[in-house]
């Protein structure tokens, strides 16, 4: 385990040394930006719409209280969704769609020998091949979160007024008041540390691949699992740092 | 020229090369060869550095590989051209695209330099109308050829092939190791090839190495090889009926 960990620093430490010129890191940078960010949108967005209405209509019934105002229902949603919701819970999503294929491509490169051909071409494969996967998800991955905050507390609204648990006069005050933009930014600081991990770890899961087809599938089961757990840890420690009085 | 002094190399407990030295020459195909598992791919991946070897040194024209920083190794590894076994063609890239990547990546040449490069390195190896062909679409045999091409587009001074006939008809062995004889002659580079393909042996080995449980056991040519007296190598010549059909005449 600690070997691992440290073999992973070490991985990083090689992101950022011989590198080629800009030019060809601006190319590979956007291509990867399409993928992850674009490839990611409709999944985000549909879960993050389902998220927020499962949680207006589940706040609505743990709400038993005729005292408390309907507009709080909307402040939980927001709370929900801005806080723990669209960064962690779309992270997870995130490492298990975007994550998994970052590991399997690099994977397959390593067992085809295509990650071989670059050393010997003198290019460094790690900075060339991870680098813009990992400045590609800092740059998306944060917007991909702000989308699904977005969508999240349109599909409460939907949800709270289709079905009558809320009004949307209320539900818009609800959203607004008591609105402390900390929580906004909390959330985008936990979305660039989630997008760091979910990508440099499935990279190196990937590009350490060595055997065949099957333990290409197995680096990717891999690369999800530990990035999942290290996401939570992050989670867990971003929060403590961050949030606790 | 390469020289290798005295390369070991162990994985685990496992021997795999034990004291290798040699001299590759310039300007001809250069040939290891051995039995699978007698370590002749490990060597030629501690000769280009994708695997380090516990002892010895390896000598690009004098040059110490391993004896410098990573910039030196840089330096020398980007006069490096390598066919892989499988091709190594990147994937999501066409024919052009994957021979033009060397030069895109370490030239600043322009496009249509590049352009008129690749064209001329795919028609050298007998390839034309393909650009835009992806690795898919193309057969093992051209796989091979757009990877020799890839390898000679930045006119390297060493060119490495592994196995380059391996999974091949005989008639497009014979293209590809007609191939391999011809650019080492006409660029006049160090070429070295890793084979246990006796075709290949007798027709294109100027320079022939054999190696037996990570040791060089012999050193000739093709010409010296049917009657070189050592039982491993005899044994290793002669498993291939054609050869031994031969010899018993």
């Amino acid at each position: 385990m600690i070997k691992e960990i440290g073999k992973y620093f070490i991985f990083l430490g090689q992101l950022l040394v011989n590198r080629e010129s800009f030019k060809t890191y601006y190319k590979l940078t956007i291509d990867e930006c399409v993928g992850i960010g674009i490839g990611s949108l409709f999944l985000v967005a549909l879960v993050s719409t389902f998220m927020g209405a499962v949680t207006t209509v589940q706040t609505a019934y743990n709400m038993v209280s005729d005292f408390i105002p309907k507009y709080v229902i909307a402040q939980v949603v927001r709370e929900m969704i801005v806080l723990e919701l669209a960064p962690t819970i779309i992270a997870v999503i995130f490492a298990g769609k975007v994550g998994s294929s970052m590991a399997s491509g690099l994977g397959t490169m390593r067992i085809t020998e295509q990650i071989d051909a670059l050393e010997v071409m003198g290019i460094n494969s790690i900075s060339y091949l991870v680098l813009p996967k990992v400045v590609a998800a800092l740059l998306m991955y944060p917007l991909l979160v702000i989308i699904a905050g977005i969508c999240g507390m349109m599909g409460g609204y939907l949800a709270g007024t289709l079905t009558g648990i809320i009004t949307p006069n209320d539900y818009v005050y609800g959203l607004r008041s008591s609105y402390n933009p900390f929580t906004v930014e909390f959330a985008l600081i936990k979305s660039f540390v989630f997008a760091f991990l979910v990508s440099s770890i499935s990279s190196y899961k990937g590009y350490n691949t060595q055997g065949g087809a099957l333990e290409v599938g197995i680096s990717s089961t891999q690369a999800v699992t530990s990035s999942v757990i290290a996401v939570l840890i992050a989670d867990y420690l971003l929060a403590q740092l961050l949030l606790a009085k | 020229m390469i020289e290798i002094k005295n390369i070991s190399k162990s994985f685990s407990d496992k021997t795999i090369l034990s004291g290798f030295s040699g001299v590759f020459e310039k300007g001809k195909p250069n040939l290891l060869i051995g039995a699978s598992g007698t370590g002749k791919s490990v060597l030629l991946k501690c000769i280009v550095g994708l695997v380090y070897p516990d002892e010895g040194q390896v000598f690009y024209d004098g040059r110490d590989f391993y004896g410098g920083d990573r910039d030196k190794m840089i330096e020398v590894r980007r006069e490096m051209g390598m066919l892989f076994q499988g091709g190594a063609l990147f994937d999501s890239k066409n024919v052009e695209q994957n021979v033009m990547f060397p030069l895109n990546v370490l030239t600043k040449m322009p496009y249509s330099e590049k352009i008129e490069r690749v064209n001329f390195c795919l028609k050298r190896v007998g390839l034309e109308n393909v650009n835009s062909k992806m690795p898919s679409e193309i057969s093992g045999g051209m796989k091979k050829r757009v990877g020799i091409a890839r390898a000679i587009v930045n006119t390297p001074n060493y060119l490495f092939c592994d196995e380059p006939n391996s999974g091949l008809d005989p008639q497009t062995s014979m293209v590809i190791d007609d191939l391999i004889q011809d650019l080492s002659e006409d660029l006049d580079i160090t070429t070295i090839v890793v084979t246990h393909d006796m075709n290949s042996v007798m027709g294109i080995g100027e320079k022939i190495m054999f190696l037996y449980k990570g040791e060089k056991l012999w050193e000739g040519n093709k010409n010296e090889i049917t009657h070189s007296g050592v039982k491993e190598l005899d044994d290793f010549v002669f498993a291939n009926k054609v050869m031994n059909s031969l010899r018993n005449k």
